[in-house]
């Protein structure tokens, strides 16, 4: 058992299903503050839903998801405001509000749920901005940004409220492979200098292997596999080596 | 009856929807920025429609009128009839469907694409409520915007009607303002024009539960949109019988 200062999210036999069909069943594991998690998994096996059952965009059939401190399962809608405050979220297509601009997207959130003055939300979002190299983009609109510039406008705004666990959903997909590196190394860099805890969901065996502390891996609802790159890569079952190794 | 049982569920989630966009409409924290910013897409655009389609609609039933008041000598009628054409009935109902054609349809499309896109998810995400930072500020401007919307188009059809005639019988513009307004009563007035916030509220609460709710990814960003024109303009000419026999209750010398 884990101290529970250290634990990021945890997951206690969750089970989730849609109808008839289930995404997740009876799925534990644990992350710990500063780690980095990827999951794995063939297209449509619950990782994005996995996502969003931390985020409490979903809740679960069944079983407990720890963020930090609180199980978000059945939270009144103010106590998962705070909990949402220590999470960020980069979405599979960015998510940015269409209708704002860049610096918009990211002085929402520090307007809404901060106290700071209108000179600090200025200079925290031009700093995050400059941070993932769009500082002279805040201008635009996200209908102006190429596929990498948006992927890096969301992670942006899931940094600026400087959250402890970020979600990452595919951060590398439809990307080039030297852009999908540098939003690799802008995540890296983010788990060093702030200790902030990544889960990861991605296709990108190459990614993986750079920034997984644990690598989790889901097939038909289950979690078959879960460790470090190496002991995934020996796992007894066939798809997580594949999924770690081709 | 399956189409019986869907229709009445329809309804039923419809007046739920409503229900909470009332409800929260008088909620903190009130979402004036986006208020603000809905008002202008939905009056401040939406009004060169209103006055281009009210003109012309108003000179082609003044020409329309002139050839059959002609038969009976009671040309002199033409801008009276005009006016209370206009402010009885044909400026509220048809504001009421160009609006449900130009924003319940933009509303539907861009709540939906917002679905699809993940950006409602990424509004929660940041510990907003979407329904209350989309749908009610959409739903209230409206609300706010089509009574102010429907007298633009009661006066550009006036205008209409008064050059139109103006062209043919060189009627004096004080005249003509005169007869027109000779037959008027506030009660013809202000009931029609203030019935048009319920025209509003319907195609707000329509356009946006069909946007807000989609769970079809890219294909119900469409479907939303068609669904949001049709329902609308349909539930409008609905409620525009019910509305007119409560205004007739309220106000009988308005029932001729």
């Amino acid at each position: 058992m884990k101290d529970a200062h250290t634990v990021a999210v945890e997951f206690k036999r969750v089970t989730k299903s849609f109808g008839t069909k289930c995404i997740l069943n009876d799925v534990s594991f644990l992350i710990e503050q500063g780690q980095a998690l990827c999951l794995l998994g063939r297209s449509g096996t619950g990782k994005s839903v996995t996502l969003k059952l931390i985020m409490a965009l979903m809740h679960p059939d069944s079983g407990e998801v720890w963020v930090d401190r609180d199980n978000v399962v059945g939270m009144r809608e103010r106590s998962l405001s705070l909990v949402r405050k220590k999470l960020g979220y980069l979405f599979q297509d960015a998510a940015l509000f269409d209708s704002l601009t860049l610096y918009e997207n990211l002085a929402l959130p520090l307007s809404r749920l901060t106290n700071k003055s209108k000179g600090e939300i200025d200079d925290v979002t031009h700093r995050v901005l400059t941070d993932v190299g769009l500082g002279a983009d805040g201008a635009k609109y996200p209908s102006a940004l190429s596929g990498g510039m948006k992927k890096r406008a969301g992670l942006a705004r899931a940094l600026v409220l400087e959250p402890k666990i970020l979600l990452a959903d595919e951060p590398s997909s439809g990307l080039d492979r030297i852009t999908a590196s540098e939003i690799d190394e802008l995540l890296m860099r983010r788990k060093a200098d702030h200790g902030t805890a990544l889960i990861i969901v991605t296709h990108d065996v190459h990614g993986t292997r750079r920034i997984a502390d644990r690598v989790a891996v889901l097939d038909k609802g289950h979690l078959v596999a879960f460790g470090s790159v190496e002991e995934v890569s020996q796992s007894d079952n066939d798809v997580a080596r594949r999924l770690i190794t081709e | 009856m399956r189409w019986l049982t869907r229709l009445v569920e329809f309804v039923g989630k419809v007046g739920l929807f409503t229900l909470r966009v009332l409800v929260d409409s008088v909620k903190r924290p009130f979402e004036l920025a986006q208020l603000s910013r809905q008002l202008a897409e939905v009056g401040n655009k939406s009004l060169a429609l209103i006055v281009v389609s009210g003109f012309a609609l108003g000179a082609v039933m003044t020409l329309h009128t002139r050839s059959t008041l002609v038969t009976f000598g009671a040309t002199a009628m033409i801008p009276a009839v005009q006016a209370v054409s206009f402010f009885v009935e044909i400026g509220p109902l048809v504001a009421g469907l160009l609006l449900a054609g130009r924003v319940g349809s933009g509303i539907g499309a861009v709540l939906a694409n917002m679905r699809a896109s993940e950006q409602i998810d990424a509004i929660e995400s940041l510990s907003i409520d979407s329904f209350k930072f989309l749908v009610v500020p959409r739903v209230l401007a409206c609300v706010i915007a089509l009574p102010f919307l429907t007298l633009f188009m009661d006066f550009a059809g006036l205008l209409g009607g008064f050059l139109s005639e103006g062209l043919s019988s060189h009627i004096a513009p004080a005249l003509y303002l005169n007869r027109a307004f000779d037959y008027l009563q506030w009660s013809n007035f202000i009931a029609p024009t203030l019935k048009t916030t319920v025209f509003g509220l319907i195609i707000g609460s329509v356009s946006s539960y069909f946007g807000y709710t989609t769970d079809k990814g890219a294909q119900g960003v469409g479907e939303a949109a068609t669904n949001s024109v049709v329902v609308s303009s349909l539930l409008i000419i609905v409620a525009d019988v019910l509305l007119i026999k409560c205004i007739f209750f309220l106000f009988p010398d308005t029932a001729i």
